[in-house]
């Protein structure tokens, strides 16, 4: 007869090695995963010197994305446009439009949407592409002829990938202050002057622009090496491409929205 | 070591974390021969080949190649010494996103500076020796998987190596192309004067091309011997893997418990 009271300790004690065999699996993955990065560094110099190899995935992660990019802009800066008007003008300072879309634009919704769009169209497809590579044994077949996979393959698309975020983000927020400028001025009749001056005086290059340049430049290093790093680890199989993906998507999200809670509360403080 | 071999293994033990895949193995590996070796799926046959190009490490023994003793050697010797090895493997490993010419050229361009008609000139010549020139503009995604091992054999002779390692190239072929590809890995071994590994566990297509035949069977060399000494072979592995029975030394049942227990549950079992 089987002791019960034993039962419920061994359902514990195996509670608690599944626990403990957790933690040491996630913790040996951040260890791989910063190891990845310090490697990828150190094999960047092709991505460099072949600099055919980076231009050739800016083509596909940065310059296929500008039609999503530039879409969405600019419908969020319509609808900025739209509610911002009927905030504005309870106030009588409806003038002011053209500073809220872009300050909007510039310093949050520019990087951070744009980073999300951009985890969603190129992060996975550079995990899916990265990671079904290494099921078909396309990147051991690369190492056995003596050619470094995370150079020739890994760093390029990272570097693409931190290289275009930058200008995604800016060509988004300017799609978006075309949109905010089409509803505020063309269609509801702000006066266009009021709309371009006070957007000029008010938006401060130092701690408007730069600072989202900064940040999509941080989020385009987190998405890039999320995707990579995620295709690299794949588990060599369709369940384990298919999990890949889903995990970019959502970690990127996770990290984009993390580290711009973290970035504005260190960029804004005197503002 | 030997001169006359190009490869030696020396009592390899080598263990996924703690599950033991290669158990006391020697082998040696002549130059200029094309040696086989055989045993059933999951024995450690692809794993010894990754050993032997050095993307796993042993846990004691030794590799050697070609006098350098592989699990020793530094990143970039190592890749020295795999620019003279070519591989083939299982499913091709074609890269898709290129066509047949750029993924023979491949190599070529990576390893090199020469002039494109000079790489233009020897990636014919390759395609022309495994019979797929006019195919040379096609992706990989159009082959079919005959030609697909063809391109990739073509692939792994782009540098001229020293050393080539078959992993399964037989696997999943109609009777024709597994011809081809075994009349292929015999002519080009002895018109490059390579030396070749093939893992397979095609015995009868083996037994016609090659010069050695290693059989291995749960991580240890079970009996090897030239093709003649294996067709006359009463070694009951040999004989269960030669004619293809079912159950023999390897098992048909997977270690389990008995049928009976599993069935009727410990209690009844015990019982009965």
């Amino acid at each position: 007869m089987s002791n019960p009271r034993q039962n419920s300790g061994g359902a514990l004690l195996s509670g608690i090695t599944k626990l403990g065999h957790r933690v040491n699996d996630a913790l040996q993955r951040l260890g791989f995963a910063a190891r990845f990065f310090v490697m990828l560094l150190l094999h960047s110099g092709q991505s460099f010197r072949r600099l055919h190899l980076t231009i050739r995935e800016l083509y596909f992660s940065g310059f296929q994305s500008l039609l999503i990019i530039m879409v969405s802009g600019l419908f969020i800066g319509m609808v900025l446009g739209m509610q911002g008007y009927e905030t504005l003008q309870r106030y009588g300072s409806a003038e002011a439009l053209g500073v809220l879309v872009a300050l909007s634009l510039v310093r949050e919704l520019g990087p951070v949407v744009a980073a999300l769009l951009f985890a969603s169209r190129a992060g996975s497809s550079i995990t899916a592409e990265i990671g079904l590579m290494k099921a078909t044994e396309q990147l051991t077949a690369m190492d056995m002829m003596a050619i470094n996979p995370i150079a020739r393959v890994v760093a390029p698309r990272f570097w693409g990938g931190v290289i275009s975020m930058p200008l995604l983000a800016a060509l988004f927020s300017a799609a978006g202050v075309f949109g905010g400028y089409l509803i505020g001025v063309v269609f509801i009749g702000v006066d266009e002057g009021a709309f371009w001056s006070q957007m000029q005086a008010s938006v401060d290059f130092r701690y408007d622009v730069w600072s989202g340049i900064i940040k999509s430049f941080v989020f385009g290093v987190a998405v890039s090496l999320i995707a990579v790093f995620e295709g690299y680890d794949a588990v060599p199989t369709a369940e384990g491409v298919s999990s890949s993906i889903k995990s970019t998507v959502v970690q990127s999200a996770l990290a984009i929205l993390a580290l711009d809670f973290v970035l504005t509360s260190f960029m804004f403080r005197e503002a | 070591m030997s001169d006359d071999n190009l490869v030696e293994i020396k009592d390899l033990d080598f263990a996924y974390d703690d599950r033991p895949i290669l158990k006391g193995i020697s082998m040696e590996i002549p130059r200029g021969k094309v040696v086989a070796i055989m045993g059933g799926s999951g024995c450690g046959k692809t794993t010894l080949l990754r050993l032997i190009g050095g993307q796993l490490k042993p846990s004691r023994g030794e590799v050697l190649v070609d006098g350098l003793s592989v699990p020793k050697l530094r990143d970039d010797e190592l890749y020295a010494l795999r620019r003279r090895m070519g591989m083939l493997f299982q499913f091709g490993a074609l890269f898709t996103d290129i066509s047949v010419y750029d993924n023979v050229a491949y190599q070529m361009r990576e390893h090199s500076d020469l002039p494109e008609e000079l790489i233009r000139d020897m990636v014919l010549l390759k395609l022309n020796a495994v019979g797929l020139r006019g195919a040379s503009q096609l992706m990989p995604a159009e082959l079919s998987g005959g030609m697909a091992r063809r391109v990739a054999l073509a692939r792994a002779i782009a540098l001229d190596p020293m050393l080539i390692m078959y992993d399964e190239p037989f696997a999943g072929l109609d009777p024709i192309s597994l011809g081809v590809i075994g009349q292929l890995i015999r002519k080009l071994n002895d018109a490059l004067g390579a030396t070749s590994i093939m893992v397979t566990h095609d015995i009868q297509e083996s037994l016609q091309i090659v010069d050695y035949i290693y059989f291995m069977s749960d991580g240890k060399v079970v009996a090897m011997g030239t093709p003649d000494e294996i067709r006359a072979s009463q070694h009951p592995f040999v004989h269960q893997f030669v004619f293809a029975q079912a159950d023999g030394p390897v098992p048909f049942h997977y270690p389990a418990q008995a049928l009976t227990q599993e069935l009727l549950g410990k209690d009844a079992y015990e019982q009965s």
